[in-house]
């Protein structure tokens, strides 16, 4: 594993749709092994900026470097070494868990082992079951399990647990933060700041194509606070959701 | 580029191209209503036409004999000859039963042993019942043929309409499973962006292709096998021409319309835009490529344009193989017909397609 300082940089990143700039001039360092999130509301380039990382959308302008690789000139190695979720990916219907599996896990040369991977997103109940009756929750994870089975050293994921219940969701932090404790680079975007906050080491707020703040999530809770008072402090730290997890447990609930 | 060579130690169902191929399996017969248009619509369309368009002996002509004292004598001699049904009947029952065409002559024998024949004689089946009654009774008063007569009966197959038919349905199959089969489901991986998502892992995109076109040629040999082995058994089509041959103008056939199927399917992003792109390319084949009716029923000026069509080549590529027993050297013209095909539409389908 190359170890060097940046699992991903990139530079002057540009990007346009016919007229509409989605892509403007976009900066971004993530630091190798940790884990890094991309905010901001829809139609930010999130999603653009993060498929360019990935090689799945061509650039007007800028440089992208991954793992000390480029796109240009090492597209086969670094395939090799991605883990990538997309925002809108529907898997075959038709197939297993295990057989979906077992279809990326042969895309890759060191892929990791099928049931190690169900067992890692817990779906092993399901591991023979359609991916057709599977509830959204399981969809997702088993579109993460796809982005782990070629034992990627950096991980991609757009909005993975937009639309989740709260179990799911946890679930799908206690996966990224596995990941990240071994070392490895995650580069997510969200809508929640509850989740940024939660996992994310640092992260960047995105709007209209550029990056218009960035730092750790107390460092940018500091910078506002300096500038707007903050509102009466809660009597607890503690979240509504925290409360729904309390009151209805950690078990996942498949339906 | 995505190229992989795969791990060395790795077992052959761990190979992406197996997998990819188990996938178009899988796919296929997870989809009831695949496998019933592929394999079971052909045949049930076959059954349908065969029996609707089966021949038939001529009916044999009813004859009645008005009740006379000298009837019996008449009737046995009728009844000698077996290509005919003799009844016998009273005067006004004959005149009932030769108005509503119940019998197609009447015959009167009268009281000086002489006979007399009541019938239409416009209807040719009555005077042909004329003719074999008469020759009949003849014969019982005695007549002998001056010259001996033997006689062949050859009954000719393949020059029935199932004849016709059958290798036309296998065109049709052919071109409905290579273009549905093969655009369908890349226009589905494309609109649900599994397409895209394979493209952000080191899936080699020659193999994603090639496990279309090896599970299309598996699919090919149990549609061939199916329709023709029905057709042999159940209405006795001929399979005159070398089988091996046949395998061959079927393979190619196939992949023409697999590579007609991609080149379809290589930019269109829905499934309902790529249908009506499907239907527009294929019903003029189906109306002008001697499916179900020769196309030489069409005007001459347009023959050279259907001659071009795939299908049409195809058609009758299958059919002179297996009705007149063609070699594939006599079939030169169609068979660079529809190898034009397959390449035009490969080269075309790869320049354009769209991976994301």
């Amino acid at each position: 594993m190359v170890t060097s300082a940046y699992a991903l940089v990139t530079r002057g990143l540009k990007k346009s749709y016919g007229d509409v700039l989605a892509v403007d001039g976009l900066d971004l360092e993530v630091r190798t092994g940790e884990c890094f999130g991309l905010l901001g509301p829809n139609g930010a380039g999130k999603t653009t900026t993060i498929e360019i990382c990935e090689g799945l959308l061509e650039r007007d302008a800028g440089d992208v470097e991954l793992l000390g690789l480029t796109w240009e000139a090492d597209a086969g190695k670094l395939k090799e070494r991605l883990g990538i979720q997309l925002q809108d990916t529907q898997l075959s219907e038709k197939l297993t868990v295990a057989e979906t599996l077992t279809l990326f896990r042969s895309f890759y040369q060191k892929p990791r082992d099928v049931d190690e991977v169900i067992a890692l997103v817990q779906l092993e109940e399901k591991k023979n079951a359609r991916v057709g009756t599977l509830s959204g929750g399981q969809k997702q994870r088993l579109a993460v399990a796809c982005a782990l089975v070629g034992d990627p050293e950096l991980l991609f994921l757009d909005e993975p647990t937009t639309g989740l219940d709260p179990q799911s969701r946890r679930q799908l932090w206690s996966l990224i933060e596995e990941f990240r404790a071994t070392g490895r680079t995650i580069l997510l975007t969200t809508h929640y700041m509850d989740e940024a906050e939660r996992l994310c080491d640092r992260v960047a707020i995105v709007d209209h194509g550029h990056i218009i703040a960035q730092g750790t999530p107390h460092e940018l809770m500091e910078s506002i606070a300096a500038a707007h008072p903050p509102p009466p402090p809660r009597a607890t730290s503690t979240t509504l959701e925290d409360v729904f997890v309390a009151l209805t447990g950690r078990t996942l609930r498949d339906e | 580029m995505s190229d992989a060579t795969p791990h060395p130690e790795r077992r052959f169902v761990d190979r992406s191209l197996v997998q990819l191929t188990l996938v178009r399996f899988r796919e296929f017969i997870r989809q009831p209503e695949a496998v019933f248009w592929t394999f079971v619509f052909p045949i049930l369309l076959a059954v349908g036409l065969g029996l609707a368009f089966r021949s038939r002996a001529p009916d044999k002509p009813r004859i009645g004999v008005v009740t006379t004292p000298t009837t019996s004598r008449i009737i046995a001699s009728l009844r000698r000859d077996s290509s005919m049904v003799v009844e016998q009947m009273d005067d006004s029952a004959a005149a009932r039963a030769l108005r509503t065409a119940k019998v197609t002559l009447l015959v009167v024998p009268e009281p000086d042993g002489s006979v007399r024949y009541v019938y239409d004689p416009v209807r040719s089946e009555s005077a042909t019942a004329r003719l074999i009654a008469d020759r009949a009774i003849q014969a019982g008063a005695g007549r002998t043929d001056p010259v001996k007569v033997t006689e062949r009966r050859v009954t000719e197959r393949g020059s029935r309409y199932i004849d016709f038919v059958i290798p036309g349905l296998l065109g049709m199959n052919l071109m409905g499973s290579g273009i549905w089969g093969i655009g369908f489901a890349i226009v589905d991986s494309r609109g649900k962006r599994l397409l895209k998502r394979f493209m952000a892992t080191p899936m080699s995109r020659a193999e994603y292709l090639m496990s279309f076109l090896f599970s299309r040629l598996f699919f090919l040999i149990l549609e061939v096998v199916a329709l023709l082995g029905f057709g042999a058994l159940a209405f006795g089509v001929p399979l005159r021409g070398s089988l091996l041959e046949l395998g061959l103008i079927c393979l190619v056939s196939a992949l023409a319309f697999g590579g007609l199927g991609l080149l379809i399917a290589s930019r269109a992003k829905t499934v309902e835009g790529v249908s009506g792109l499907m239907n527009f390319v294929m019903l003029p084949m189906w109306i002008f490529s001697g499916v179900f009716f020769s196309s030489s029923n069409f005007p001459n000026a347009v023959q050279p344009l259907i001659k071009a069509l795939p299908l049409t080549a195809v058609n009758d590529a299958l059919r002179a193989n297996m009705l007149e027993g063609t070699s594939i050297s006599g079939l030169s013209t169609e068979m660079i017909i529809i190898s034009a095909w397959l390449v035009a539409s490969f080269v075309l389908a790869l320049k354009l397609f769209r991976w994301r």
